[in-house]
């Protein structure tokens, strides 16, 4: 097999899993400090991708459009907070994750009256729409090189917030300890409403660098979403550092087991059962990865939650 | 279960039996189709509600059964096999092994994490689905109806229609029975203290998986019929939204009670049916966004209609929560 | 009021439950220090302590719900560290919850039945109801009327008092047939006529089988122990007969001293 496309693959495993730790950074967050199971995370990805979508439009500038769809997908995980979740922190899990269902079906349905039902394409400036070869001979788009870079930026940003800040402090304690929070004497009606809203923004800057790579239409965030689950399952709930070597972890094996795994089989079987057998396979890899984590560590790699 | 949840159940049966000439009666053909979907959902979320409900298991998973049964119908007719005698087992004997599995797993995990991993096991087998050209990948395959050789014919709507009923029937008569023996007090037991049930002395993990088991099994028949009553079958079955919807059908009826589910599928596939054409009459073109409506009548069930419309007839909600 | 010893019960043959050497610490929190104990047949040993002395945390070793860092429990001879919770209670070592642990849908009687049932052997039984079964609920029935519940056997278990409930607790542990019980404070949260009233209860169950009762109520501790342990940090720093205990200088020291008695 050739190197340099197993090196292509890397990449796009790489650019795949920051964007799924994009998305599973906040689910983490509000999972671990709110104990919030929340289905409707998926369609702040969407949200953040049409916001991204029509202010490029407006502004006819790729920057600030994107720029300004980050304050704006801010304040709908804000009101999303304040209007909806908040009553639901208090109930069991089955209540959220059947408020949050019907969230999903409430959001799916607005974004096809605003925008319509049809996927829309957000093609990309010249700037960003070439290639570059890292590596001679192995020439790679600019835009993904971008989304990694922009991704690894934000892992960082979040570590030093969660690391060594007052917010960070208080969203660990939380994680580990819901009442100490309040014990703090911290607003923790405030606190959620920001965490959330942060997680919304992390998710919705996923869905904008998603929109020019497919296509931005009602319902996109969901798959991966319950990627992200994966994610947060074998990262473990509330933990940041798990999340992100999981969604790397994930990343990578979904990109390269799909590339390799058919290759492999070959080796064993006859060319036709593995091209039928390898789809097959490479399409289960990180759940029986996910199950297979569980076996040794049912609570995750990174168990923020003792107890 | 209190008396009045027997006669709730009695009569609801009663009238599942008689919408044959009731449809003849009214001219209505095409609702003897509706109810038979309605009834091979409702066993899909009664077998759910033994284990959400009575369970407190809260499996996000449970279309994957149905996928499972449905697909072993429909590959077996692919290769030829159409008699039912052999699919049904099967498609029960596939869906119970891919439960037993799939719960030994999820099952040594709890809360957000069996959620999580429920939800992720059916994505799985979805993928899977779509994965398989062989068997039609996204588009789904047909299936040939089953062969009763001498005994039944598919075919026949009449014919068809009344083993649906018959096997919900069967399955809530057999429920029943299994929540209030020996294993049911522990399966409910279990629910409401896990730790304290431990401490007695009972192995908890082996009745849920038991129960787990169980619930894969109905809902693979349920499969199995739906299979049929489309001639169809397609990772459409197994989507995760799929799994929400019979979980909302349990939650709108009443869980922990077994008529719950059953009139929450009723509810939720005649909402289904009907709301379009109600919003048309308030908007034009507003039909096709129902979704929009039904999206937020959850959130209301959720936080104010505990119980479900079970509680409506009977005076003591059965689904005592908490 | 002093709820005697049966005669010749001091007598030691194998202990009922020895701990060897037990240690476990959550981080740097020591919560059991090399723990040494030998409870013997057939006595009611008190262990007493003040809050965080890592009583609790020592009856969720005994019972299997925590494996210790280091050291070994064994019950009638046999080594159990290793088995889990339910093994353990199968074994005949039951236990009772400080929070009240009962199933509040369910009748008092189908609790109990519920106990039986564990001790019965298994489950895997779909189609006759429980409420049928005369091998359960005879048993369930005979145990409430000796824990003083046959009266309210029919009532909704959250419907009971508090001190009922408290009763119930026991009523379950003592339905499984036990040698060993082990009592997480079973006067919490009672007024002191239900208090004295557990005291009856506990001194009825003397001598026919072992329990480890851990208790603030320091009155029904001195009622009820043959025999006193006092845990502070994890560590036993007295074990002996109750007037031995009121006279431990270190204990007075330690915990009698602080007025939390």
């Amino acid at each position: 097999m050739d190197p340099l496309l197993l090196l292509e693959q890397a990449f796009n495993g790489l650019q795949f899993g920051v964007m799924l730790f994009l998305i599973a950074a906040g689910l983490t967050l509000v999972f671990g400090i709110m104990d919030l199971v929340n289905l409707a995370h998926g369609a702040l990805v969407m949200i953040g991708a049409y916001l991204a979508t029509t202010l490029v439009a407006w502004t006819d500038s790729f920057i600030l459009g994107m720029i300004l769809a980050l304050p704006a997908t801010f304040a709908v995980g804000a009101l999303v907070e304040i209007v909806a979740l908040r009553t639901l922190y208090r109930r069991d899990h089955l209540d959220q994750v059947l408020a949050t269902f019907g969230l999903i079906l409430f959001f799916n349905e607005v974004v096809r009256i605003i925008w319509g039902p049809i996927s829309l394409y957000s093609g990309l400036p010249d700037y960003l729409s070439g290639h570059v070869e890292i590596i001679p001979g192995a020439p790679y788009p600019v835009f993904r090189l971008l989304i990694i870079a922009v991704g690894l930026a934000v892992a960082a940003v979040i570590y030093f917030i969660v690391a060594h800040t007052r917010l960070g402090m208080l969203i660990r304690a939380g994680a580990s300890n819901n009442e100490m929070v309040g014990a703090l004497g911290v607003n923790i009606k405030t606190l959620f409403t920001f965490v959330f809203a942060l997680g919304a923004v992390f998710a919705g800057l996923a869905g904008m660098m998603l929109g020019p790579l497919t296509s931005v239409e009602p319902g996109m965030g969901e798959p991966l979403l319950i990627l992200a689950f994966v994610v947060i399952i074998i990262g473990g709930i509330g933990s940041i550092r798990g999340a992100f070597i999981a969604a790397i972890i994930v990343g990578m094996s979904d990109t390269m087991g799909r590339v390799l795994l058919p290759v492999l089989l070959r080796a064993f079987v006859s060319d036709a059962a593995a091209d039928t057998a390898g789809p097959a396979l490479a399409s289960m890899l990180i759940y029986i990865l996910m199950a297979a984590i569980l076996v040794v560590r049912p609570r995750g790699l990174f168990p923020a939650r003792t107890g | 279960m209190n008396q009045r949840q027997i006669w709730l159940t009695l009569a609801t049966l009663a009238l599942f039996a008689a919408v044959p000439p009731l449809t003849v009666v009214f001219d209505q053909p095409f609702y003897m189709d509706v109810v038979a979907r309605i009834m091979i959902l409702a066993i899909a979320a009664v077998s759910l509600d033994l284990i959400l409900g009575y369970g407190g298991m809260v499996s996000f998973g449970h279309a994957a059964y149905m996928g499972v049964g449905a697909y072993a119908v429909g590959i077996l007719s692919y290769y030829g096999i159409d008699n039912g005698f052999l699919q049904i087992p099967l498609a029960m004997g596939a869906s119970a092994l891919i439960g037993l599995i799939f719960g030994a797993m999820s099952l040594r995990t709890s809360g957000v994490y069996f959620i999580m991993i429920t939800l992720a096991f059916a994505q799985m087998l979805y993928f899977l689905a779509v994965s398989l050209e062989e068997f039609g990948g996204d588009d789904g395959m047909s299936a040939m109806r089953s062969e009763f050789a001498g005994l039944l014919d598919l075919n026949d709507p009449l014919q068809f229609y009344y083993l649906i009923f018959v096997c919900l029937a069967l399955i809530l008569l057999f429920l029943h029975r299994l929540v209030l023996s020996r294993f049911g007090m522990v399966i409910r037991a279990s629910r409401g203290n896990e730790r304290r049930m431990q401490a007695l002395g009972f192995p908890t993990y082996r009745y849920k998986l038991a129960a787990f088991t169980i619930a894969a099994t109905l809902c693979g028949l349920s499969g199995a019929l739906f299979a049929n009553l489309n001639e169809f079958v397609s990772p459409d079955a197994m989507q995760w939204t799929h799994s929400g919807e019979i979980m909302i059908m349990v939650i709108m009826g009443g869980m922990g009670t077994l008529i719950g589910p059953v009139l929450g599928a009723a509810a939720f596939l005649l909402l289904e049916e009907n709301l379009p054409e109600w919003m048309e009459l308030i908007m034009t073109n507003a039909g096709e966004h129902w979704a929009i409506v039904m999206g937020p009548i959850l959130i209301a069930i959720v936080l104010f209609g505990r119980g479900g419309i079970h509680a409506l007839f009977a005076r003591r909600g059965g689904g005592s929560h908490g | 009021m002093r709820c005697l010893p049966e005669e010749g019960a001091a007598v030691m043959v194998e202990p009922a439950l020895q701990i060897k050497g037990l240690c476990k610490s959550f981080g740097s929190l020591i919560a059991t220090d090399d723990l040494h104990l030998d409870i013997a047949e057939g006595e009611i040993h008190a262990i007493i302590g003040p809050n965080g002395a890592g009583k609790t945390t020592l009856i969720a070793q005994l019972s299997g719900e925590l494996r210790p860092d280091r050291g070994r429990v064994s019950f009638a001879g046999q080594d159990i560290t290793a088995l889990s919770m339910p093994a353990r209670a199968g074994l005949g070592l039951a236990r009772s919850f400080q929070i009240t642990s009962i199933f509040g849908d369910f009748s008092a009687l189908d609790n109990v039945a519920l106990a039986v049932q564990a001790h019965a052997g298994h489950s895997f039984r779909f189609w006759r109801p429980a409420s049928e079964d005369n091998a359960l609920y005879d048993p369930a029935r005979h145990v409430l009327e000796r824990i003083g519940l046959g009266e309210r056997a029919e009532e909704t278990a959250a419907n009971l008092s508090h001190g009922e409930q408290r009763q119930l607790e026991i009523a379950m542990a003592l339905a499984t047939d036990p040698s060993v019980m082990l009592l997480d404070e079973p006067m919490a949260g009672m007024g002191r006529d239900e208090s004295a009233n557990m005291v009856d209860i506990l001194c009825g169950l003397k001598g026919q089988l072992t329990i480890v009762l851990i208790e603030h109520d320091m009155d029904a501790v001195f009622a009820l122990a043959d025999r006193i342990t006092v845990l502070v940090y994890g560590r036993a720093i007295a074990t002996g007969r109750p007037e031995d205990i009121r006279a431990n200088e270190a204990v007075r020291a330690a915990y009698l001293g602080t007025g939390d008695a």
